[in-house]
């Protein structure tokens, strides 16, 4: 720590910074533009000045920009000095002589941090009497809206969408006042990672589309933080809600994972909690209740009308429906309770509980459970450590396996080329040139990169920054990465008939991985190859028998697919076989549609031979369509829960808003069966609490999740954290064309969070934190208040918790190379290839993302 | 002594003094024009909704009576897909006037709400719009705001250069 002096006080700082970061970290509300935590400095906007003395005899001192300024001891600047105010007021004026006049219908109206550092500077009377600057817009696809007039040139979109994102179809054109930021035409941009523009653009330029669809100021919007449910990263966001629906996902700052950005499928695949095909009732099939007892006939639903063979499913109420499920339950001859990799641990537990951990199965296919089995097993094992994203940006050699992390795990890819860079700090470093100075750094590192060699079956959009790529076949992709793991220890099985050049690229890949202090290893499961999975633990574990501080990174399909598999049971396929056995008659389905898991015509043998079959679902899948008895369940927005990341990190979700009807959590639907059924355990599901905390018991490597979040009877000063920001507007309108008479607000037992605008004002430990506001930062960079320090970990740190950690000493043990597969080559392979934009299940609901999907690839 | 009398002169003056109250509703009282009653959306010149639904009179009522859906036509124009006060709760204090960019919401003289059922006090957008102006003739906020709107171009506002021609480097 050094000591600056900042208004003759003396401040304690970290060294290494630059000043505007200090004083941000400092609290002082200090205005800027073009600098980012991610995207360091550059000195653009010069809209950060503040004094420097020389020293305590220096009154007359000089402006300096703050972020283009190191913090040095005994160093002496001042942020209230008169020159140095009214500078930054000029700054504005500028930057305003073009601004146009358009607030109230412009999106970022209310979040917008050109409007934030206008209040700040004081410029609050437009004196120049000249016309304004215009620009043309452009269509950039479903996802962002263009409006070129309120750009200020900051530079920070291009420096984001190109440097740190790698994108290539943003730029800057023109000159002086006339420099226009977009596309050289109109056209769908075409990076994965667009979204991140809506937050990284400090103006109304790059803005949410599908926002617009269905348009809420930010104090208008009620949030609960969330968790992506679009891949197995379990990336941080935070949901909005509005009138019943929920209107955007942002980003949740953390630290260890996602940091400052998302992917565009995890952003915009929002909508399907929106969509039509959304099972809004519980439903009956006619062949259970003939009678038109206790029918709610007045409502249509997404499945009633399509054809299934032995009628439509019509809506009942609650009870009734409850008194089939438990009526089914009670008779059946035997049951088989399906989970899934897409709903809770809480809602997968209970559901465990509810059919007898004997009758649970994963409702994963057999090679999927496996492979997820055998990472867990590979995890807890060891020696290798699993990273989170933050020791992907960290790691210094690299090697994937078999993975197109673009369409796999986008965030990973973006983490990657993060990655690569450290040789370009490195560089910097030598010369003594510091990480926040962007420009500096690039220059002194001139491009170079950290190695990372790519295996994969088809060329990935990360080839670009790859030092080696290799396509090949699954098969072979493993045998390269058992000789790797034999180049770096030759006690590591070895791979017989390899050709020469892949033995000198598993020679290459070792001596760079061997080289490293951080290397990283990336497989996963997406071609299904168990092999893949065991060569990419060689290789880990030969590094550490090497004594490196290896990483080993699997990439898994789906949001809980960890979570599921480490409460285990058996696989689908099994199921399959139970039922044809005739061990079984009924099936309880939680948030599962089969179709998408095995062959339709071992699915529909399966849902054929069972009795009863009974879905738990939020949204109208195939298999849900072939069902007796629909129960409507809540999607992440509607639902608390937790989900495990590929990393093993256990994360919470809290529910956004009060869904409609009788839609709740999985979990909470079977705590209502059990209930309806009389049955004593109920009471353990009763609450978000008492089911984690019955899971802690069940199984003892769940334990901490009971740790990751405050408790449900969590208050700060008394009070609950509020869902509503404090200005959230129009409470005694809003349901008044229903009711003129206000009712109460829904109570939320689950959880500490409230849905309401009265509680706390002060930060909530991380887990908790719905949005980012502070007095003065109305936008996302009010999150630096929210910081230990800029860029670094939230105050209240402690967002998840890892369930898997490795044994760090343990002695490697090594996968053998299957012998039979050595000498075999195929001719062709059929392989799957992913798509960000198309693969997953629920983002494809989402309109904007199939509008995407649809657009032709460069 | 002289505080009596001088309570009887004062009583006598008054009594002869023109009354100020008077017979409503048989008699119309005068309101001033600046009268903070009733609420309505106005239009522009062209018979255009003036609300862009930007939100700012919801967020400037203390009472939060004021609720809305932004929404946008084929042209880009904003309007409110539903606009809801309710006038059980607004207490006429004004703000949402004072807040509005575009002279939308208009308080007007009239305070003759009186209703019999509460419910019937909720005035959704078709009893808040009128057909004109209202008190202020002549804003239009879409030609200052820059944008290219509903038959606007960009460039075409009073205080609007013509478009940026991006590939000339001219100064
Ligand atoms: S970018 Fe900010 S200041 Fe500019 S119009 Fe939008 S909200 Fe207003
Ligand atoms: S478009 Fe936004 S991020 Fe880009 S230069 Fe303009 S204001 Fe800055
Ligand atoms: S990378 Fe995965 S978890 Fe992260 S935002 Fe994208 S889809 Fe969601
Ligand atoms: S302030 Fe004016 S323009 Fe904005 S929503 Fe209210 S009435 Fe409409
Ligand atoms: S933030 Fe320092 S010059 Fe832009």
């Amino acid at each position: 720590m050094i000591t600056i002096y900042i208004d003759n006080k003396p401040y304690q700082v970290k060294p290494g910074q630059n000043l505007l970061q200090a004083c941000l970290s400092l609290g002082f509300d200090l205005p800027y533009f073009c600098w980012h935590p991610a995207l360091h400095a550059v000195g653009a906007c010069r809209q950060c000045a503040v004094k420097q003395f020389k020293d305590e005899r220096d009154t007359r001192g000089r402006i300096v920009m703050s972020c283009m300024t190191p913090v040095a001891e005994g160093m002496r600047i001042s942020v209230d000095d008169a020159e140095a105010k009214a500078f930054r007021k000029g700054v504005i004026e500028w930057l305003m002589l073009n601004h146009p006049h358009d607030c109230p219908v412009c999106d970022e109206g209310g979040e917008c941090h050109l409007q934030d550092m206008t209040v700040m500077t004081g410029h609050n009377e437009r004196r120049t009497r000249f016309k304004k600057r215009t620009h043309r817009n452009q269509y950039l696809g479903p996802f962002i809206n263009h409006e070129m007039n309120r750009c200020i040139q900051c530079y920070r979109c291009v420096r984001y969408y190109r440097d740190y994102a790698g994108g290539r179809d943003l730029n800057v054109f023109s000159a002086h006042d006339h420099v226009y930021f977009g596309r050289h035409e109109d056209g769908v941009l075409d990076s994965e990672f667009s979204g991140n523009l809506v937050e990284i653009c400090p103006t109304g330029v790059f803005t949410d589309k599908t926002l617009k669809q269905h348009y809420a100021r930010k104090w208008d919007l009620q949030t609960a933080p969330s968790i992506c449910v679009h891949c197995g990263l379990g990336c941080n966001t935070i949901a909005g809600e509005r009138y019943g629906t929920l209107r955007r996902i942002m980003n949740r700052y953390h630290h260890d994972v996602n940091g400052y950005f998302l992917c565009d499928r995890g952003r915009f695949g929002y909508e399907f909690v929106n969509s039509g095909k959304r099972i809004k009732q519980p439903m009956l099939s006619p062949s259970l209740s003939p009678s038109p007892q206790g029918r709610d006939a007045s409502t249509s639903s997404p499945l009633a009308g399509e054809d299934r063979g032995e009628g439509d499913l019509q809506p009942f109420d609650k009870e009734s429906v409850l008194g089939h499920v438990t009526g089914i339950l009670s008779n059946s001859k035997g049951i088989i309770g399906i989970g899934s990799p897409r709903a809770s641990l809480e809602s997968n537990f209970a559901l465990r509980s509810l059919v007898g951990p004997g009758n649970f199965y994963s409702g994963m296919s057999e090679p999927d459970h496996r492979l997820i089995s055998l990472i867990i097993d590979i995890h807890q094992k060891g020696p290798a450590r699993s990273p989170s994203l933050r020791d992907v940006r960290m790691a210094d050699a690299i090697v994937v396996l078999g993975e197109d992390l673009t369409n796999t795990a986008p965030l990973l890819a973006l983490s990657l080329r993060q990655a690569v860079r450290g040789r370009e700090f490195e560089a910097a470093a030598k010369l003594n040139i510091p990480e926040w100075h962007d420009a500096g750094v690039r220059n002194a590192g001139r491009g170079a990169r950290n190695p990372l060699f790519i295996a994969t079956p088809a060329q990935t959009r990360l080839d670009d920054i790859a030092i080696k790529t290799c396509h090949a076949a699954p098969d072979d992709i493993a045998r390269l990465g058992f000789a790797i793991a034999h180049e770096l220890d030759p006690s590591a099985p070895a791979v017989r008939g390899l050709t020469e050049g892949t033995s000198s690229l598993a020679k290459e890949i070792a001596h760079s991985l061997k080289d490293a202090k951080r290397p990283l290893v990336i497989a996963g499961t997406s071609l299904f190859n168990e092999q893949i999975v065991q060569a990419a633990a060689n290789i880990a574990a030969a590094l550490c028998a090497g004594s490196t501080d290896a990483a080993l990174c699997y990439t898994v399909p789906e949001c809980n697919s960890m979570g599921l598999g480490i409460i285990g049971g058996r696989n689908l396929d099994e199921a399959f076989t139970v039922m044809d056995d005739g061990l079984a008659d009924t099936v309880v389905i939680l948030e599962n549609d089969l179709y998408r898991r095995a062959d339709a015509g071992k699915i529909n043998a399966f849902l054929d031979r069972a009795k009863h079959v009974i879905v738990l679902d939020h949204i109208s899948t195939r298999t849900a369509l072939r069902a007796d008895i629909v129960l409507p369940a809540g999607t992440f927005a509607e639902s608390n829960g937790t989900l495990v990341n590929n990393e093993g990190r256990a994360q919470r979700f809290y529910q956004a808003f009060v869904p409609q009807g009788d839609i709740q959590g999985g979990w909470k639907w079977i705590h209502a069966i059990m209930v309806a059924a009389g049955r004593t355990t109920a009471d353990a599901m009763q609450s978000l609490d008492s089911v984690t905390a019955t899971m802690a018991d069940a199984f003892p490597v769940l334990a901490p999740v009971k740790d990751i979040a405050p408790p449900a009877d969590f208050r700060i000063k008394g009070s609950k954290v509020p869902r509503q920001p404090h200005r959230y507007s129009g409470r005694t309108s809003m349901h008044a064309d229903v009711s003129v008479n206000e009712g109460k607000p829904r109570e939320d037992a689950d959880s500490p969070l409230a849905f309401s605008m009265e509680g706390s004002e002060e930060q909530p430990p991380a887990p908790l934190i719905a949005r980012y506001w502070s007095p003065g930062w109305s936008s996302v960079q009010a999150l630096n208040k929210y910081q230990q320090e800029v860029g670094g970990e939230l105050r209240d740190n402690g967002s998840g918790k890892r369930l898997v950690q490795p044994d760090q000493h343990g002695k490697p043990a090594y996968f053998t190379a299957d012998p039979a597969k050595a000498s075999h080559a195929m001719d062709a392979a059929i392989v799957p290839a992913y798509q960000i934009f198309g693969s997953d299940e629920l983002s494809n609901y989402s309109p904007a993302i199939e509008e995407r999907a649809k657009a032709k690839k460069p | 002594m002289f505080s009596l009398l001088n309570t009887i002169w004062t009583v006598l003056k008054t009594t002869f003094r023109k009354r100020a109250t008077i017979q409503y509703p048989e008699e119309r009282p005068h309101i001033p024009p600046r009268w903070r009653g009733r609420i309505i959306l106005s239009r522009d010149a062209h018979g255009q909704e003036r609300c862009v639904a930007c939100n700012l009179c919801a967020a400037a009522c203390p009472v939060d009576c004021i609720s809305l859906q932004a929404a946008e036509d084929r042209q880009g124009r904003r309007y409110p897909s539903f606009f809801r006060i309710n006038f059980s709760r607004c207490i006429f204090c004004g703000y949402c006037e004072e807040a509005c960019p575009t002279y939308a919401i208009q308080l007007t003289t009239d305070f003759e709400m009186g209703e019999y059922v509460r419910q019937n006090m909720v005035y959704e957008k078709e009893d808040l719009l009128i057909s004109g102006p209202g008190k202020y003739p002549g804003y239009d906020f879409y030609q200052e705001a820059g944008l290219a709107v509903g038959g606007k171009d960009k460039g075409t506002g009073p205080n609007e250069e013509p478009p940026v021609d991006v590939k000339s480097l001219m100064p």
